[in-house]
């Protein structure tokens, strides 16, 4: 067994070391009743290539977003990772090393979390930012439970337009949907937010660009939740939008929650990715997860480590403010070395990019009568209403090799209102090409 | 010493120890060898009209440094070197197993049929990837003799979170929402405790016994009609089976309440013990521990939680069905006593590739030799150090890994973290420590399965001296630990005490 370093003369000698003549007898504090009786009804070891090979015949299976014209966003996006991203992370101390627990040792991934948490600020307009959470979906969640604990209130407020999965997470942590208030999800009426705040209300919950692609007035949201003393989380599935637009935090957003994904991180199927999580510097206590501060060592030198961990669940037990052990370290390495490579002008670059490409698509697409765009505002995703339902439109197109978007009855299959809607995104890697034969395809099916 | 021809030393052990400063480089931040204007990737300035922006473009420009891509590889390359990793030198972490990450499963999880593939793709087109989760969901059932599985959680606390949903929602299923107390032992993982006041029960504490377990009489003394559940890390955290298990399940199921099985030490047993044959109700595994997705210096992570037949019909949603030729994924249930979604897609497939490509590598075989080289290596260096070092619970075999206390330090002035700092210079990753909180000064040692009978060797002898060294009286090798690290003792209270949490330029 190639992993596996001990030979049987080995093993045979640690057994003399130990004083035993048969590894069985470490084992002999498991009742007997508890020992596995019989065989397993599963294979035997294989070498390198049959492995590979396996999972080299189930990768074949799947339809690469590489390898068509491709429209699917909806709160995962196909972009282009730099090629000297996963390089680095992929080097042995990046990627073997535990959390920084001994920072002594660990300085690399300190000041890496160091830049990534100051990175990220920036981006978001805020003060502070943590070491990232497990996706945005959770971390959503978590910032309504955080708005909780900082306003002593319990009402949350979910805007219509939040990603519906997003809106399930957050349901699901909050006791069900306990105090939670649901706005209609419809890509043309926002629903009326401010109306529904009151003293009650420890937050309201925004997505821009919401799951529909169109963009929300962050300021005006604000200023109403802030007027009741209610606190405003902006969430953000795109974080390449901030290339091109106002941070939330410069817009009077309390914590800002964003998926991280589109920037060092592949699709992969919808995991893992990275939660990213900012606020105002009065709320860092109240912060979940990880956070990294700089300090000083013995000799005076400038050197970080994780710090306000009596937050945490391996001090407080409890009583922490979360019980999150784990941040997703590499997924932000990555995000970090991406947006490092990008800077602030090459992040702008990309996103006017990535908004160009959304118009043109926009634009190909009303050139077909029978298909009508809904979003008067977008960044690079929007909704168009077909004349027929759009999952069999989008199953037809998959048969042609083309991945057209996702039909909103995917994630709502109850809501006979979004049954002809249509979300498609455009990213840098779509061509004009693709355009012209994703709207070729969609002529032909709307005949 | 042993000398070649030439005169030299030739045994490892005698060469002088290297001050290694010129190859551990500081490196500044990345905002002060960056620059506002500087980009290490070429797009096109394209122009754009602002009519479909809605007024809510950024009105400054961006303040974000940027690198040229070989100013990138140097400043990440440069701050990687100041990290020790596993690849480098044994990482003994108790109840963290950190074992060998093959490349292999690094280079699966990057096939452009994986890595590509978006989560809301039509279904027919992702048959593959539900395929490869179908297969390892299978293993991890069998492995553990569970009917059910979720593979959702992100991490294992994450899945701690999704068992304790499932059996929370049994209970209200069954008219028992009155029941708010959660058991507890005292060497639980934070994150137990924590995950069950989350969900708002409270949470009993239950003292191990003079053996470092847990004893079903104390389990029965804590029972009442208000109990839920109880949550018990099996191997505990002390590196003991608790021989007790069966006879807690049955107390526990008898009151009508849920077992609750952490399984981060899953790997001490898997291939001989299955939880589901001790009367678990649900497990999480932790993929990154026992099946070596790599931990990537603080995640992701991926924690499956396996599920009693009476806590399946609470898993949360997706979950995947086979039927005939097709592999489907249940996305919505009406009218279900579903948990709900704990997150947004299908959880960690990159992990789940990884996980499976070690699992088919190894065989259940493999797996089964996995455990017994884990158990017999910590064994090993219990036997070693013994000597030296002192066992709480008196000489007993261990599983995966071994408690030390820190009474064999008394008097010296050297307490457990001094020694952990002081195995920094020695060039090793300390073991845990202060956990299990159960004992005094706890040094948790998990050698893992990885490490080989030379690694081991070298270990324990450098292990040996530090302790002869600490009860002569050298206390100052100790409490100036580290010495020989890219940085000396950090000043954690000072973090702590005045946040810095983010770079500002200074004025």
């Amino acid at each position: 067994m190639r992993y596996l370093p001990h030979s049987d003369n080995e093993r045979q000698q640690m057994l003399n070391s130990i004083g035993i003549d048969c590894v069985d007898e470490l084992f002999a504090s498991i009742p007997k009743s508890a020992i596995k009786q019989g065989q397993f009804d599963l294979p035997n070891h294989k070498g390198e290539f049959l492995v590979a090979q396996h999972l080299g015949d189930l990768a074949k299976k799947n339809l690469s977003a590489n390898d068509v014209p491709f429209f699917i966003g909806a709160g995962a996006y196909h972009h282009h990772v730099p090629a000297s991203v996963d390089h680095l992370i992929q080097r042995s101390e990046w990627l073997t090393a535990y959390t920084p627990y001994q920072p002594e040792i660990s300085q690399g991934t300190l000041q890496a979390l160091f830049e990534f948490q100051t990175q990220v600020a920036t981006l978001m307009g805020m003060d502070i930012a943590n070491a990232s959470m497990y996706d945005g979906s959770t971390a959503t969640a978590e910032a309504a439970l955080m708005a909780k604990r900082i306003t002593r209130r319990k009402k949350i407020i979910l805007s219509g337009g939040l990603h519906p999965q997003y809106r399930d997470v957050v349901h699901t942590y909050l006791d069900n949907g306990k105090d939670l208030i649901t706005l209609d999800s419809t890509p043309d009426g926002q629903g009326d937010i401010s109306s529904q705040i009151d003293e009650q209300t420890a937050a309201i919950i925004v997505q821009t660009p919401d799951y529909f692609g169109s963009l929300r007035d962050v300021k005006q949201l604000a200023d109403a939740a802030h007027e009741k003393g209610a606190l405003l989380i902006v969430v953000i599935t795109e974080i390449i939008s901030l290339g091109l637009l106002e941070a939330p935090g410069n817009l009077g957003a309390d914590i800002v929650v964003a998926e991280g994904q589109s920037l060092g991180n592949s699709l992969n199927f919808g995991g893992p990715y990275l939660g990213l999580l900012a606020t105002r510097a009065k709320f860092t206590r109240q912060l979940p997860g990880r956070l990294c501060g700089q300090t000083i060592d013995s000799a005076g030198r400038r050197s970080y480590t994780l710090t306000l961990s009596t937050r945490e669940q391996h001090i407080r037990r409890e009583k922490a403010t979360s019980n999150i052990c784990t941040n997703a370290g590499l997924c932000a390495l990555a995000f970090s070395i991406h947006l490092t490579l990008l800077g602030g002008t090459g992040l702008t670059k990309l996103a006017k990019l990535n908004h160009k490409m959304a118009r043109e698509l926009a634009n190909e697409l009303q050139k077909n009568p029978n298909i009508k765009l809904l979003n008067n505002s977008f960044f690079n995703e929007m909704v168009v209403r077909l004349p027929k339902a759009a999952e069999q439109i989008v199953n037809n197109l998959a048969n042609k090799n083309i991945l057209a978007g996702m039909p909103l009855s995917r994630l709502e299959p109850d809501n006979r209102q979004v049954e002809n809607l249509l979300i498609l995104a455009a990213t840098e890697l779509t061509s004009s090409k693709d355009i012209k034969t994703l709207c070729q395809a969609l002529r032909e099916e709307l005949l | 010493m042993s000398m070649n021809s030439t005169g030299r030393p030739t045994s490892a052990n005698q060469q002088n120890k290297v001050n290694a400063a010129a190859l551990l480089p500081d490196e500044p931040l990345l905002f002060e060898v960056g620059r506002l204007d500087s980009s290490g990737v070429d797009l096109p300035e394209v122009q754009i009209d602002n009519s479909f922006l809605g007024g809510f473009e950024r009105q400054e420009k961006l303040q974000l440094h940027g690198l040229s891509e070989p100013e990138t590889m140097r400043h990440y390359v440069r701050l990687s070197r100041l990290n020790i990793s596993i690849d480098a030198s044994i990482y003994p972490l108790g109840s963290c197993t950190m074992k060998h990450n093959p490349r292999l499963n690094e280079q699966m999880a990057r096939l452009n049929g994986f890595a590509n593939i978006h989560p809301l793709q039509p279904i027919n087109t992702v048959q593959g990837a539900l395929e490869m989760i179908e297969q390892l969901a299978d293993w991890l059932m069998k492995l553990t003799n569970t009917p059910a599985i979720s593979m959702s959680p992100k991490a294992g606390a994450h899945g701690e979170l999704c068992g304790m949903m499932a059996i929370k929602a049994a209970h209200d299923a069954n008219g028992q929402s009155e029941r708010n107390i959660v058991l507890v032992p005292e060497s639980a993982h934070g994150t137990n405790p924590a995950t069950a006041a989350f969900l708002g029960y409270q949470v009993r504490s239950i003292k191990a016994n003079e053996n470092g377990t847990v004893d079903v009489s104390a389990v029965i003394e804590a029972m009442d009609e208000n109990v839920a559940a109880i949550m018990l890390t099996n191997p505990n955290t002390c590196g003991l089976f608790e021989p007790d298990i069966i006879k807690i399940a049955d107390a526990i199921h008898d009151a009508g309440a849920y077992f609750y099985c952490d399984g981060a030490n899953f790997n001490a047993i898997m291939g001989i013990v299955c939880p589901g044959d001790l009367g678990i109700d649900a497990m999480h595994i932790n993929l990154h521990k026992t099946f070596s997705t790599p931990h990537g210096g603080g995640g992701p992570g991926a924690g499956p939680v396996v599920l009693s037949e009476a806590l399946a019909p609470f898993a949360p949603v997706p979950f995947i069905k086979k039927g005939g030729d097709n592999i489907t994924l249940v996305e919505h249930v009406e009218d279900s006593q579903s948990l709900g979604r704990l997150t947004a897609f299908h959880g960690q497939t990159g992990m789940f590739i990884r996980s499976l490509s070690f699992i088919l590598s190894h065989g259940i075989d493999g797996i089964e030799q996995v455990a017994k080289d884990a158990v017999l290596n910590a064994n090993y260096v219990k036997v070693k150090l013994e000597g030296e070092f002192s066992l709480p619970f008196g000489n007993q075999h261990t599983m995966h890994e071994v408690l030390f206390d820190d009474s064999f330090l008394a008097g010296t002035g050297v307490t457990t973290l001094d020694f952990a700092k002081a195995m920094i210079d020695e060039g090793f990753h300390p073991m845990t420590m202060y956990f299990p909180l159960v004992v005094q000064g706890a040094m948790l040692i998990e050698p893992t399965e990885s490490e080989s009978k030379y690694s081991l060797d070298n270990f324990c002898q450098k292990m040996l001296e530090l302790a002869k060294d600490a009860k002569v009286g050298n206390v100052e090798r100790f409490t100036n630990a580290p010495m020989r690290a890219p940085r000396n003792r950090i000043d954690e209270t000072l973090a702590a005490r005045k946040p810095i949490l983010k770079w500002v330029k200074e004025e």
